[in-house]
């Protein structure tokens, strides 16, 4: 008999708490079958990168939040907060103790460019910038150098755009968000004037959303602008916005021409947007006699577009420009970070698989290995993209009842490196929610909707604080 | 800004909107689904989605489909929630080549 009645429950364990983790959680719970779910994250905040991902001044876009609670709230589900899957507890006791195991850890690390000077100080990735300003843990301590005039972002991306808006941005635009209290002291003390995003393929080949760049044009004290020459595109761009599936680029096109065309201000600070352009190499100050330099310039070679109309590629003419800069961020992508005990595809950064079926080398499928998110299929889309994607998974997971290991399956009652006094202080969902508080209550005096903990230890502290805390002495 | 399903949706009901939909803001009718700005975040993963483009961002909504805008609002409040895609009414691949796609 397959797992999933009520006497012998469907125990998966789910490996991430972002959204493609609570969308697969959804979908079990949906199932009709009776399951146990134990959500394993590494942090003891869950939510992935709608906690730490989103830009904080984009509250709408962490309202899925309030759908994860009401999941997390579920007696069939459990969080288990503050463990690494492959060092607390490996792959291998995990298959022994589920029935199946759902990989929904997302894409944590960066592309590469590539090119010379890449870690120079003051060249950047995107994630980390990210991660410092929403309070991830793992960035509290990176520091930028905000005292430079020029910021250079490669990529047009979402990401890319929100880097560029957090830096654009005044301290008042920002202030009542959820952004970290060390990122915002920062900030305020910025004296970035140019920033400059730049896209190796035409504007009507950027990725962005029209949304996310409309709101570049509606900023405090910071203009886009475009190079109307940039706008002049060729034949094969041209029925690209003709077609329909060229509709989104067609709007892009129609707010940058708005850009173009509009009277400037005399803004503090201004954004360029500008196009067919790569970084080729990143260049130092010297050092100054001895020691490394740090980042003074980019060289930026000149693209043109080659290929008919939605298969254009950017191809380099040769002609080469640089730009003088002491900050850069690298926003070209993310990649997977490989676990151990689970098969990873380093090229394509993430666990190959087939309908959401872990598969190996050879193509074979692992029984009881899933994935679902940005470690199946590569990091694109935005986060409903993941529920389709997690709902997808789910449905091969129970397809496969009938030939997954039916044993009986201890859940996280079967993991030794868990055991109380043993390992990581587990964080429940009840302790999450202490923490939670604790954060919406710090923030309430500052007009923030929270202000986050940016170290485990102190979240972890929180936990322990009513067995542990005397009266204090008047 | 609201995000609106339009009169393309009617007869069709294609659903493939809900499936990307984060906040589970879609319900329906036996005709079509409406969306419920109140809980929607306007992310936008359900424009791209929609068979017969029905959906629109309120400032991309052409002059003629506005009407839709207090239609969306007067009726997702008061019907199901629709979460998991569903088969599109009968008829809908014909209506959908007769919108033009």
């Amino acid at each position: 008999m397959s797992a999933g009645s009520e006497q012998h429950p469907l125990r998966v364990a789910i490996v991430g708490s972002g959204p493609s983790g609570f969308y697969a959680a959804e979908g079990l719970l949906k199932s009709g079958r009776m399951v146990r779910l134990d959500m394993f994250e590494r942090l003891p905040a869950p939510f992935g990168l709608v906690r730490h991902g989103v830009a904080p001044d984009h509250p709408k876009l962490k309202e899925p939040i309030r759908i994860y609670d009401r999941i997390a709230r579920v007696p069939e589900f459990r969080l288990l907060g503050n463990v690494t899957v492959g060092r607390d507890v490996s792959v291998e006791e995990l298959r022994a103790a589920y029935h199946a195991v759902l990989f929904c850890c997302g894409a944590e690390s960066d592309r590469r460019l590539g090119i010379p000077g890449e870690d120079l100080p003051g060249s950047h990735t995107a994630t980390e910038f990210v991660g410092w300003y929403n309070a991830h843990p793992d960035y509290r301590d990176r520091e930028f150098d905000l005292s430079q005039e020029v910021a250079v972002i490669i990529g047009q991306g979402n990401v890319a755009i929100d880097v560029c808006r957090i830096l654009a941005k005044t301290v008042d635009e920002l202030k009542h968000t959820d952004i970290a209290a060390h990122a915002l002291e920062c900030l305020a003390a910025s004296r970035i004037r140019e920033i400059h995003l730049i896209g190796r393929r035409g504007p009507a080949q950027a990725k962005f959303t029209t949304k996310e760049f409309r709101e570049l044009g509606e900023l405090a004290d910071c203009d886009p602008v475009v190079d109307p020459a940039d706008l002049e595109l060729n034949t094969e761009s041209l029925a690209e916005l003709e077609d329909r599936a060229g509709s989104v680029a067609k709007k892009n096109l129609e707010v940058l021409k708005g850009f173009a065309s509009r009277p400037a201000r005399p803004t503090r600070r201004r954004v360029f947007l500008r196009f067919l352009l790569s970084p080729v190499e990143l260049l130092d100050d010297g050092g100054g006699g001895g020691g490394g330099g740090r980042l003074e310039q980019v060289v930026l070679e000149r693209n043109r577009l080659e290929g008919g109309p939605f298969r254009q590629t950017a191809r380099a003419t040769g002609e080469r420009l640089t730009l003088a800069c002491g900050l850069l961020f690298r926003s070209i992508g993310y990649k997977g970070v490989a676990i151990p005990g689970v098969p990873f595809d380093p090229r394509q950064g993430v666990f190959p698989s087939r309908d959401g079926r872990i598969v190996d080398e050879a193509g074979a499928v692992i029984p009881g290995l899933y994935a679902a998110g940005w470690i199946k299929r590569g990091p694109t889309g935005i986060i409903g993209t993941n529920r389709a994607d997690s709902m997808a998974t789910v449905n091969s997971l129970l397809a496969d009842l009938p030939t997954l290991d039916t044993g009986p399956k201890l859940g996280a009652e079967g993991l030794a490196g868990l055991r109380p006094g043993q390992g990581p202080r587990v964080v429940s969902y009840a302790d999450w929610l202490v923490i939670d508080g604790a954060e919406v209550q710090r923030g309430a005096s500052k007009g923030k909707p929270r202000e986050k903990f940016t170290r485990v230890a102190e979240m972890l502290r929180l936990l322990d604080r009513p067995f542990r805390e005397k009266p204090t002495e008047p | 800004m609201p995000t609106i399903v339009t009169g393309n949706c009617e007869r069709c009901r294609f659903t493939d909107c809900v499936a990307v939909c984060p906040v589970a803001c879609f319900h329906g009718d036996d005709q079509m689904l409406y969306i419920d700005n109140n809980v929607c975040i306007d992310c936008g993963a359900c424009i791209p989605t929609c068979p017969v483009q029905a959906i629109y961002e309120e400032a991309d909504l052409p002059g003629e489909l506005r009407v839709w805008i207090a239609i969306n609002a007067e009726r997702a409040p008061n019907l199901p929630s629709i979460t998991e895609k569903q088969e599109p009414l009968p008829g809908a691949e014909a209506r959908k080549a007769d919108l033009g796609f």
